[in-house]
């Protein structure tokens, strides 16, 4: 299996990998572009995902509700009078306070939404560079740096956030920062186990050898071949984040009532699924799946467009 | 007094004596199911089954089944006897006499003796014990209790001795009329010193216990289960008819409803606002019964208080325009009790007094309300801004929005909800760090001065910081009083006017319980102090 | 290999020491203790409480005392909260339970979802792929707090087949609710792990070389493209093990297994200090050799990596 590495057509010579690489700079993200508005789904996907963030921003306008006045005739009788309703204006019907749904859906998918999107960024960012710098240095500074991803990932999270919580005050701020500190940990190390194998490869060495810096092999050498794998990943961090933020709120750091958000409103509905009011469940699981589904979509286009093996 | 103790006990000790039951026989003539098991819910693990240690609600159940103290309740909260078959009170009040059950005896068939309660007060106050409970002993009044809890005074120096194996002698501080109350709480109950020094902390283990109660512990499995069994050397062995009592830990009050809805419990808590449709779906199985328990708002009266709530006026609004109608009947709908005052009707021998807003129709609280508001100079243009702080749970969440959207439909006032995990919030409650707070309360024992005392000025529990020294002397007064009615009436005065704290409501025990155990269930007991000796079940 | 595997237990140490220390500072500034309760208990009472514990000692001494137990006796010390049990007797009884339906959880997730991850990527854009993209997100956007209580009630109320929670001693029937419920998301994220890192590898030269070589499909896929396609999935799953044996909260709490995934949230919230720690220790000692592991895999899976 000595094989695995062998990779025929790349250059031999380090000038070649030099002058090949300015090549694929050049045309790297507008190949990518193409590759990607040719994938079906994935443009599907975008669509969605578009139309769900409109839905987020833009939602409220189409209702004469808000998110926080309750309905005091249908309290105490949701199961009866509070099924949705395109008559009398509650789309999604009522939530257990008696509140309009429609309109906690729409501003807890605002919440959701930008929590996901950026607790993977996060991810990707943080976790990509200080996965790839401690795999392509490699030796005590590896070592260093992922004995303390093993400390990070297995310290009491929760005294964390709590102590985020007495030194800062609750705010949406801070509802990134407890979702950003634990996000990339798992990335660090994918990325890291990649980049060992990766910067074995004859053009990573071909580029050490002719004294490129470290820092642009890994930008320009590395990355790029890593990119798929961070990409999907990315894509199966997004639910994960989206439902932390609700753990998050329990502790009082993030998001508070009257606001909401998908992993609250997902939980409430699960708790009275038993009762007769399915849809409190139904609707905020509903975007949830279909927003995932086009992460994932999406996640699998841009993973197809910047597969450099592809090019 | 408020009973003629002696002789109502002597009456029910008569009537324990003479059981005669016909085997398979219910005491309400009905026939007896064949499996005696009795399966029932808990929240979450319990913390001890050492009476001395123990200090949650789940823990005290199982330790009234496996101990037996000097008395126990009845169904309706009466003090029967236990261990103890009744007691004489000296002139000055001070000294009472116990006289023990003499067959009574411990599962491994020792005589209980009242060496056994001389050495389990002891161990209660005994610094080295450092019980959770240790101030129980202050609450008791025994003499030297408080000196004995400090480690200024050796626990030979506590006021309870025996002067022979059946007779134990307490001495108390100062005269206390529901001392007697006192003894059916858990950390009274005696403890087998020859089992706790031979095992050390162990001794709780189901391998170790020595217990004196009607059961004995077979079985725990913490997190999942403690099963507890028939203890043949019970002295009324013969009158007890569960077998076996299944204690199930079930976080989840939805998944334990799905449980009992499949047969696997004999008794859950129904969750809040699905009382209605259980009880219309399941009428014989859906209970509701009052719970000695106040649910309430505090306002913060110290220096760390927000400005805007020390007037009397904005108080009186916030309360007023609290609608206790639609938090009872449309959040909660579990069959409790609107509040206007601290202390729940339930409460023994206590007379809710009138307050003048208990009277009103809500329309009327609310004109009121609008009224005191402006009168304090608040208003569309200058609204009111509060924040609401309650630890993260559900039924605390629906009450803060439904309450927070009635102080601003009403009022105009602008709420910020805030909800912390439960040790930051006790914290910051505790701190005064907020501007109002929901607490609640429910009674150690059944006697009005359980609530009231939360409103004296030195009162670890008084968060609201409130002080009034009219209140702290009535306070003072009413301990000693043979019938202190006339204090209790006067201090619900004093907060229907001052409005430290709002009433919100009274509880009431919400459950789904199975038809052949609930025609024994103890509804009446306000305290739910239930005995599962006490209970069984009919044949459907 | 023997050399790095001693060079790392030699770093373990220091590691393990700077999470205690860490982990024990940062409950001592978490608001509230153990003892903080709804009644606050009168000062004295406090005091002989903290006493009995020793937690009136200045904190450098309590740390130090609780290391030591550790170093000298392997003893964690008492539960502030099950006062009736200690942190050894609760790792003890609980970590089994976790350990039990984590591994086979585990071994689930990587059979099926490596199964489904291969097969998806060999025949991508078939209806098989779309079955195993449809699965995974099905079952990663499904959170486990929401598929606990739905099997419940189809498997315990509505079917009546299998015992609505607790452990029994891990008999089959109490094991089936709790490892589907753990098992799905991961699975799902092997199986997206294995089929876009397998879709990579059979697009990469050395692939396309073996085919024109003529080499028959079946022993391009398992003789060359699985072991490098596996590298990504490798990475994940040491934290994922580590995750799944130690358990979950929600598992716990909605089965009443009674597993340390349930005590070391509840720990937390209940400033159960001593547990907390003894947990933490634990799982940090759990990451640091599963991760160990995954960087010796590494060396197996690409000779070239050097460890």
């Amino acid at each position: 299996m000595t094989n695995v590495t062998l990779n025929p057509q790349q250059p031999k010579t380090a000038e070649m990998a030099q002058r090949m690489d300015e090549v694929k700079g050049r045309s790297l993200w507008a190949d990518a572009r193409t590759r990607f508005l040719r994938n079906k789904a994935a443009m599907v996907s975008l669509v969605v995902l578009v139309l769900v963030a409109g839905f987020a921003f833009f939602g409220h306008a189409l209702s004469p509700w808000d998110n926080e006045t309750i309905d005091w005739d249908v309290l105490g009788n949701v199961k009866e009078m509070g099924k949705p309703s395109l008559a009398n204006g509650h789309f999604f019907g009522f939530d257990d306070s008696g509140r309009d749904l429609y309109n906690r859906v729409v501003q807890g998918t605002r919440i959701s939404l930008m929590v996901g999107v950026v607790g993977a960024l996060i991810a990707v960012f943080v976790g990509t560079t200080y996965g790839a710098v401690a795999g392509f240095i490699g030796g005590r500074v590896d070592n260093a740096m992922m004995r303390f991803v093993d400390i990070a990932m297995s310290i009491p999270y929760m005294f964390v956030l709590i102590l985020l919580l007495v030194v800062f005050g609750r705010s949406i701020g801070m509802l990134f920062v407890g979702i950003g500190l634990t996000a990339w940990l798992d990335m660090s190390r994918i990325v890291r186990g990649q980049t060992l194998s990766i910067k074995n490869k004859e053009f990573i060495e071909a580029a050490v050898a002719t004294g490129v810096p470290w820092f642009t092999i890994i930008r320009r050498h590395v990355v790029p071949n890593l990119l798929g794998v961070v990409v999907v990943y990315a894509t199966l961090l997004v639910p994960q984040m989206i439902l932390t933020e609700s753990f998050i709120s329990f502790l009082g750091l993030g998001v508070q009532e009257p606001l909401t958000s998908w992993g609250a409103l997902i939980s409430e509905g699960t708790s009275t699924m038993g009762y007769g009011t399915l849809w409190q469940l139904f609707f905020p699981l509903g975007f949830f799946v279909i927003s995932i589904f086009a992460f994932f979509f999406i996640g699998d286009g841009l993973r197809d467009a910047l597969d450099p093996k592809d090019r | 007094m408020h009973i003629s103790m002696k002789s109502a006990l002597f009456a029910s000790a008569l009537a324990f004596a003479s059981p005669a039951l016909a085997a398979g026989t219910a005491p309400d003539g009905s026939a007896l199911a064949d499996d005696q098991t009795f399966t029932y819910r808990v929240l979450d693990e319990h913390s001890s089954v050492d009476p001395q240690i123990v200090e949650d609600v789940s823990g005290s159940e199982i330790v009234r089944d496996l101990f037996e103290g000097l008395y126990n309740q009845d169904a309706d909260g009466n003090l029967v006897p236990g261990v103890a078959l009744s007691h004489e009170v000296s002139e000055d009040k001070l000294t009472y006499t116990f006289s023990l059950r003499p067959e009574a005896k411990w599962s491994d068939g020792k005589p209980v003796t009242a060496g056994d309660f001389v050495y389990g007060w002891r161990r209660l106050a005994d610094p080295e014990t450092a019980s959770p409970y240790q101030w129980f002993v202050s609450v008791m009044g025994l003499a030297n209790g408080e000196a004995v809890t400090a480690g200024e005074m050796g626990v030979e120096e506590l006021g309870v001795s025996a002067t022979d194996d059946h007779t134990l002698v307490v001495t108390l501080s100062a005269p206390l009329p529901y001392f007697p109350l006192t003894t059916t709480h858990a950390s009274t109950f005696p403890s087998p010193k020859w089992v706790i020094d031979e095992f050390g902390a162990d001794w709780t283990a189901p391998e170790n216990i020595v217990s004196n109660g009607a059961y004995v512990l077979t079985e725990h499995v913490p997190q999942e289960r403690s099963v507890r069994s028939r203890n043949e050397m019970y002295w009324d062995n013969d009158g007890t008819i569960i077998d076996d009592v299944v204690a199930l830990v079930i976080n989840d009050e939805n998944v334990a409803l799905t449980r009992y809805l499949a047969g696997e419990l004999d008794r859950t808590e129904v969750p809040a606002g699905q009382y209605p449709s259980m009880k219309e779906e399941y009428p014989d199985q859906a209970l509701s019964f009052p719970r000695l328990c106040s649910y309430y708002f505090n306002f913060n009266l110290s220096d760390r208080g927000p400005e805007a709530t020390m007037n009397n006026d904005v108080r009186l609004a916030l309360s007023y325009a609290v609608d206790r109608d639609i938090i009872v009947e449309k959040v909660l709908q579990g069959g409790q009790f609107p509040a206007y005052s601290f202390t729940p009707a339930a409460t023994a021998n206590f007379e809710v007094p009138t307050v003048d807003y208990s009277t009103w129709t809500q329309d009327e609280r609310n004109a009121k309300a609008v009224e005191l508001m402006a009168s304090a100079g608040y208003g569309p243009d200058n609204p009111l801004e509060l924040t609401y702080l309650y630890n993260t749970s559900e039924a605390h969440k629906k009450i803060g929005i439904a309450v927070a959207q009635m102080w601003k439909q009403t009022l105009g006032v602008a709420v910020t909800l805030e909800n912390q995990e439960w040790k930051t919030f006790l914290e910051t409650r505790g701190d005064h760090d907020f501007q109002v707070a929901r607490g609640a309360w429910c009674g150690d024992y059944n006697e009005a001065s359980t609530f009231l005392d939360l409103v004296h000025t030195d009162s670890g529990y008084n968060d609201a910081a409130y002080h009034n020294e009219e209140v702290d002397t009535l306070l003072g007064e009413a301990k000693s009083l043979e019938d202190p009615q006339a204090n209790y009436t006067r201090i619900e005065e004093i907060l229907a006017a001052e409005m430290p704290i709002i009433p919100i409501y009274h509880y009431a025990g919400v459950y789904m319980m199975s038809p052949a155990i609930s025609g024994s269930w103890p509804v009446q007991n306000v305290e739910q102090n239930w005995y599962s000796k006490d209970l069984y079940k009919v044949a459907e | 290999m023997f050399s790095f595997i001693i060079r790392r237990l030699a770093v373990a140490i220091p590691t393990l020491l700077v999470l205690l220390i860490l982990s024990f500072y940062l409950m001592q500034f978490a608001p509230g203790g153990p003892f903080t309760s709804e009644r606050p208990l009168p000062p004295q009472v406090l005091a002989n409480i903290e006493a009995k514990y020793g937690l009136d000692q200045p904190t450098w001494k309590q740390l130090l005392s609780y290391i030591t137990g550790i170093v000298t006796e392997f003893d964690f010390g008492p539960s502030y909260k099950y006062k009736d049990r200690t942190v050894n007797d609760i790792i003890a009884q609980g970590f089994p339970v976790t350990l039990t339906y984590g591994t086979i959880a585990f071994a689930l997730a990587i059979i099926v979802g490596g199964a489904l991850g291969i097969a998806a990527a060999i025949r991508q854009n078939t209806w098989l792929d779309y079955f195993a993209v449809g699965f995974t997100i099905g079952a990663q956007v499904l959170p486990n707090f929401v598929m606990a209580p739905i099997l419940i009630l189809i498997f315990t109320l509505w079917l009546g087949l299998l015992p609505g929670g607790g452990w029994n001693g891990g008999q089959w029937n109490h094991v089936i609710m709790p490892v589907i419920a753990l098992s799905t998301s991961y699975m799902a994220s092997v199986a997206r792990l294995t089929r876009s890192s397998m879709l990579e590898v059979l697009r990469s030269n050395f692939i396309r070389t073996a085919r024109a070589k003529g080499l028959p499909e079946n022993v391009i896929i398992w003789r060359h493209a699985l072991k490098p396609a596996i590298l990504p999935v490798v990475s994940y799953l040491g934290p994922a093990f580590v995750a799944m044996v130690t358990g979950s909260f929600i598992i716990d709490s909605i089965f009443s297994t009674g597993g340390i995934g349930y005590f070391y949230v509840n720990a937390a919230f209940n400033r159960d200090y001593a547990v907390m720690m003894g947990l933490t220790f634990l799982l940090g000692s759990m990451t640091i050799l599963f991760n160990m592991v995954v960087d010796i895999l590494y060396a197996w899976i690409d000779p070239k990596i050097r460890l």
